[in-house]
């Protein structure tokens, strides 16, 4: 019953058992689809790229494609003020992008489906993006928190509640990714253990399971350039305040 | 549920800083600045190929300018030289008739003179002729040559009297 169970498929498994300084470091199935992940990424941004084709082929199309959808989605949010940190918005949609689509596959294990990698990921943002605000506005930064305009008595409620949301910012960044990739990989499991238990009638939560599928594909694609731009948003308010 | 699992965190948050940081180097080392190369090379290229674009069709706007320009002139030059050709033409043969006119009435005047003096000779000896058949039917008929004198003035009194000179 246990392979039939749901959430099995979020199991990690050590395949390789390390340790360093007393921590355990070991390679797990989700490092092995990490690296499979970068590896892809990598494979597919500099072989698209070799040939410097003054007119692009189909696939330096497509590099080229995801180079200006990541660099717009960039300058839309941020402005010419945020080209410094391209590579790394880059790095993190193509990264939770890759994630996101390899753990649609049977038999994969989707990596941004734990909580531990999103919180990670929110939290550095979260922690990066407050830093640049210090550092660029100096204590002018916490302004961010006190709306112009509002009055004083309005100031009184509405500080911690700017101050809560700010907060809780990598929590909602992290979880929102987290939920929508268990969700979904949650639901095509327990289909598929319908598809099984109905024998002949199985066709039906297949031809679902195939459709939800696609849903599944949208709902990766968004969340990626969800979790990009709301990291693009954060680095506007640290950059360029309210 | 699996990812609650406290002790699963540090290989995963491990492995995480490590394959993402190894992902930004090559991104942001290797594969991007390839990528912006190309977009940049192109987008230079094409903004070099439309100034040249433009520019040679100004090129080309100008040619066709100074082509109509100087057409219009050589039509110009042309006009006068066949209105200069025509007048030179025309102008020589006036010349020429006049000359033929001026010939031919010379050559009338000269034929004219002669006329007239070839009938005043014959007009000069109408009077011999006259007095000399005068005296040869006088001299037959009155079987004497009559007196010179008289003869001469009667025939010259007839001739006058018919305009004859």
């Amino acid at each position: 019953m246990a392979a039939h169970n749901p959430l099995e498929q979020f199991r990690i498994e050590e395949l390789l058992p390390l340790q360093a300084g007393g921590y355990n470091i070991s390679f797990t199935n989700s490092s092995l689809f990490m690296v499979i992940a970068i590896t892809l990424i990598t494979l597919f941004m500099v072989l698209g790229a070799r040939k410097k084709a003054m007119v692009p082929g189909r696939w330096q199309s497509m590099v080229e494609m995801s180079y200006e959808m990541v660099a717009n989605m960039l300058r839309d949010t941020v402005g010419s003020g945020g080209r410094q940190y391209f590579p790394f918005i880059f790095t993190l949609f193509s990264f939770v992008l890759i994630c996101n689509l390899l753990g649609l596959m049977p038999y994969s294990f989707t990596v941004t489906s734990h909580i531990a990698i999103t919180f990670a990921l929110a939290l550095f943002i979260f922690i990066a993006v407050t830093l640049i605000g210090f550092f660029k506005h100096g204590l002018h930064y916490l302004q961010l928190f006190a709306p112009k305009g509002a009055s004083p008595i309005l100031l009184v409620l509405l500080v911690p509640i700017e101050i809560i949301s700010y907060c809780i910012r990598p929590i909602t960044l992290s979880i929102r990714l987290f939920a929508n990739m268990m969700a979904g990989h949650t639901m095509l499991k327990v289909f598929a253990g319908f598809v099984v238990a109905l024998g002949a009638a199985g066709i039906f939560p297949l031809a679902f399971m195939v459709a939800l599928t696609g849903l599944e594909t949208i709902v990766a694609l968004l969340q990626a350039y969800i979790f990009s731009i709301l990291t693009c948003i954060y680095l506007n308010d640290a950059l360029h305040m309210h | 549920m699996p990812q609650l699992d406290i002790t699963t965190f540090p290989p995963q948050l491990f492995w995480l800083a490590i394959t993402f940081v190894v992902l930004y180097i090559l991104m942001s080392r290797l594969a991007l600045p390839r990528v912006g190369d190309i977009l940049r090379t192109r987008e230079e290229r094409i903004t070099g190929d439309l100034d040249r674009a433009e520019r040679l069709n100004r090129e080309a706007e100008d040619a066709l300018k100074a082509y109509e320009t100087a057409l219009a002139e050589a039509r110009a030059r042309a006009g006068e030289i066949a209105a200069r050709t025509r007048a030179a033409i025309q102008a020589e043969a006036e010349a020429r008739q006049a000359e033929a006119e001026a010939r031919l009435a010379a050559q009338l005047e000269a034929a004219e003179a002669r006329i007239r003096e070839t009938r005043d000779q014959a007009m000069g000896q109408v009077r011999g002729i006259a007095a000399d058949t005068a005296t040869a039917l006088v001299a037959r008929l009155l079987g004497n040559a009559p007196e010179q004198n008289r003869l001469d003035q009667a025939v010259s009194e007839e001739l006058d009297r018919r305009g004859v000179r």
